[in-house]
């Protein structure tokens, strides 16, 4: 068959860090191929070669039989390779075309002003090709996450772009969007375009992927055809050994409930409810915007409410902000760790010891020896690697920041801990350790509280499982009852309400 | 040990302190090899007296920039201070008693600040340039512009007063200030929760940190610091003038910046900044002697201070 791009013996170093050795790849037009590997297997690095972000030190890029040699991302977008990255590179407060023809706008009047008129409709032409329904002229800050990353899409399909590179594209959509997303990807390779899809869940992949690629320390492990491979036998080769049970066995039988929201409503929440026991795992699904961060954000404080009332333990208490959530021992681990819940450039241990200082000092003043014995026992509880305390946060991997951050909470004794999205963007190995974690805080006590929008996550995790829609609580299942059929029905009213209007 | 392995073993905030010191040793022995009075006694003694307001200033302003904010206010915070200490003596009150309420006056502007920023969510740098404006007129107004005399004997020994016949008070109050700012920002809990609002004001939130109580203690730290700074030029000057200190903000901000302190919060060191005012002083004097024009010395003064942000910029794309 056709090979779009080849990779041949591709090596890069680091400072310090071998960062891919030796590692082969090929892509055919038209074709999924599903990139994988645990965080730090050389994934990104390869594509940052691809996308002439990085220069590799040996090694060879075939693109259409001819020699490639990305020099700057410009440069391979020339060359019709597109990359989408987790993070957006959209304008908020530009329109849908505005972003899309960045930097390339069509021109009237000898070249000086922009024309609008031409760029909405080619916009809306695009836009239409993939039956989507965004508006052109409507602002980037208006639109959901999902479609903000079609928007992304979009725009690099204007590029007329041959290959185009998908990090983790699902990582914040829902159920009913990753399909509308997967309708869109057997569009374009229908068309012929190749996509290059990085991703941690296997379970999408198994929909979409035709090839894959296991990457592991560097270097290129097995490429396949989908077909011919089983998830386990992939998840093998990505951490080199096998893992007998994604999520750990838990023995503990439910005690009181010891918390209770009632009626809490605000514009994004309708008269919501939850209770939970000492030693439960409450998960909560539902579809992107159901209103479940907002709901556990409201509980913790840190989002106002109309109306609602807290019980902790059988009294009322009055949780106004997020000091009074912590005073009260509630914990909330938001799902966007760099942005709500890491001080990045900090250390680990400044980082640890966010939510607690005032617990080790005498009149204001900070008892060093303590904090340091304090450190020292979550980073050993929690096995965080980490070379020092004194490292700087954002050199961990996603694994050991969501570690350092239950560390965080750890200090505080806290007894209601809110888990959001607990595992997004943390590889599988790690994915396991945050499960046992969540299982021991429970053995010990506490009441968990799990946001999840990875379906077998809930389902692995969660003693008792509330579905959210709209604002709302819509369902409530037991770990017995509940199945991805049933919990889906109930999140997608919203679905249903659409589709009638 | 090796050299690169010493280096390695030195955290980034030494490492900072250590290129301004080095920074500051090589501007001294270039201006000592240009001028033999340079190194005297006297002019070192000059040199810390002009310092102390930059450092003093700076210190509460390295508070504000850690916290990932900005005062612009404290320049004319030190001529309000100035002109309200000298009414007060004027009024009759005992030079201590007036003292003392010309610092709650600073805290009371810091305090203002900090609701502006807090309370009413307006960004720091419009809400400080603001209270830049309105403090010097209010200065100018209540003065009708002209200087306010101070003729109590006992208030210019504040800062005309050398200690042992050689050391002027003001650097002695720099320094004990300067051990005071580091203690409450590195020992103290709402010190060390001043990196994390500056580093990730949400995350701090979060966390349960009460941002706004660090807000508050940052802005009422800078204004008492600026109203220390008022009260030391008004003894230097035996009176309380509403037009001094004009662009002092700027000397205070390049200070902190020099010395390492970082303009997008969660950085900075108080020893850092004591450098900063230093090299800025250094340089300054070490111009005037070599005669060259305030104009010129103001233009060098402008490229120290881009330099030093542009060596913050390469710190921060090193992700250091």
């Amino acid at each position: 068959m056709d090979e779009l791009l080849q990779v041949i013996g591709i090596s890069k170093e680091f400072p310090g860090v071998k960062a891919l050795s030796g590692v082969d790849f090929s892509l055919r037009a038209g074709e999924v191929h599903a990139l994988i590997g645990e965080n730090g297997a050389g994934k990104s690095t390869l594509m940052k070669i691809l996308t002439g972000i990085h220069k590799a030190d040996a090694g060879e890029l075939l693109l259409k039989g001819k020699p490639y040699l990305p020099q700057t991302p410009k440069y391979a977008q020339q060359n019709g390779i597109s990359m989408i990255y987790q993070e957006f590179n959209l304008i908020p407060d530009l329109t849908v075309a505005e972003n899309i023809y960045l930097s390339r706008e069509p021109r009237r009047f000898y070249n000086l002003l922009i024309d609008d008129a031409k760029m909405n409709r080619e916009t809306q032409a695009l836009l239409d090709s993939l039956n989507l329904q965004i508006k052109p002229t409507s602002k980037i800050y208006d639109l959901s996450v999902a479609e903000k990353q079609m928007v992304e899409i979009a725009k690099a399909l204007v590029e007329k772009s041959d290959i185009l590179i998908l990090d983790e594209p699902t990582s914040a959509l829902s159920e009913n969007e990753v399909q509308k997303l997967f309708s869109i990807i057997r569009m374009l390779c229908k068309q012929g375009v190749a996509i290059i899809y990085i991703s941690h869940r296997m379970e999408e992949l198994s929909e979409i992927a035709d090839r894959v690629t296991v990457m592991r320390d560097g270097r290129h492990i097995e490429t396949a055809n989908w077909a011919d491979v089983t998830i386990p036998k992939l998840i093998s080769l990505m951490v080199g050994r096998s893992i007998t049970d994604q999520y750990p066995e838990r023995n503990v039988a439910p005690g009181d409930v010891v918390f209770e929201a009632n009626g809490m409503t605000n514009q994004k929440l309708k008269n919501v409810s939850l209770q939970v026991r000492s030693g439960e795992v409450l998960g909560i699904a539902g579809l992107m915007g159901a209103g479940r961060t907002e709901f556990v954000r409201a509980i913790f404080g840190a989002d106002r409410i109309q109306a609602g009332q807290l019980i902790k333990n059988g009294s009322p208490i009055r949780v106004k902000n997020p000091v009074d959530a912590v005073r009260h021992k509630l914990a909330y681990l938001p799902e966007d760790r760099k942005k709500d819940g890491l001080m990045l450039d900090l250390e680990v241990d400044t980082n640890i010891l966010a939510a607690s200082l005032s617990s080790y000092a005498t009149w204001g003043v900070v008892n060093e020896k303590k904090c340091r014995e304090v450190v020292e026992e979550k980073i050993n509880d929690l096995a965080i690697k980490t070379p020092s305390p004194r490292q700087i946060v954002q050199y961990l991997s996603g694994g050991n920041q969501q570690k350092v951050l239950i560390g965080r909470w750890l200090c505080r004794d806290s007894e209601v801990i809110i888990f959001d999205e607990p595992t997004r963007g943390i590889d599988v190995g790690a994915k396991y350790e945050v499960y046992c974690l969540i299982n021991e805080l429970a053995a010990a006590g506490a009441a968990i509280i799990m946001i999840s929008s990875e379906m077998p996550e809930i389902l692995g995790m969660s003693d008792r499982i509330l579905v959210m829609c709209e604002g709302k609580v819509t369902g409530e299942l037991s770990r017995s009852e509940a199945t991805q059929e049933r919990i889906l029905s109930m999140a997608s009213n919203l679905a249903i309400n659409l589709s009638e209007n | 040990m090796s050299r690169s392995s010493l280096l390695k073993n030195m955290s980034n905030n030494t490492k900072q302190t250590m290129t301004v010191v080095i920074a500051l040793l090589v501007l001294m022995v270039v201006f000592s090899i240009a001028s033999p009075y340079f190194l005297q006694t006297n002019n070192l003694m000059t040199i810390g007296l002009q310092t102390s307001i930059t450092c003093i200033t700076g210190y509460g302003l390295t508070f504000v920039l850690i916290a990932g904010a900005v005062d612009l206010s404290v320049g004319s915070c030190i001529a309000f201070t100035g002109v309200m200490c000298a009414l007060l003596i004027q009024a009759g009150l005992s030079p201590s008693l007036a003292v003392v309420m010309t610092l709650l006056i600073g805290g009371l502007v810091g305090f203002l600040n900090a609701v502006m920023v807090t309370k009413m969510r307006m960004p720091p740098f419009i809400a400080t340039l603001g209270a830049l404006m309105a403090l010097r007129g209010l200065a100018l107004a209540i003065t009708e512009a002209k200087p306010v005399f101070i003729d109590v004997p006992n208030f210019k020994l504040l800062a005309q007063y050398r200690l042992f016949g050689v050391i002027p008070l003001p650097v002695i109050y720099m320094l004990a200030l300067g051990l005071l700012a580091s203690f409450l920002l590195r020992k103290t809990v709402i010190g060390r929760n001043v990196f994390a609002v500056g580093s990730n004001e949400e995350a701090a939130r979060l966390s349960g940190i009460s941002v706004f109580k660090i807000q508050i203690f940052v802005y009422v730290f800078s204004g008492v610091m600026a109203s220390v700074a008022g009260i030391i030029l008004a003894s230097r000057v035996t009176s309380g003038q509403p037009a001094i200190a004009s662009g002092y903000e700027a000397n205070a901000i390049a200070a902190a910046v020099i010395g390492g302190t970082s303009m997008r919060g969660g950085h900075g060191s108080i020893i850092g900044t004591i450098f900063g005012a230093l090299i800025l002083g250094v340089l300054m004097n070490g111009l005037n002697l070599m005669n060259i024009s305030q104009n010129w010395q103001m233009f060098a003064t402008g490229i120290v201070v881009i330099f030093a942000v542009y060596i913050d910029k390469l710190r921060s794309m090193q992700g250091v």
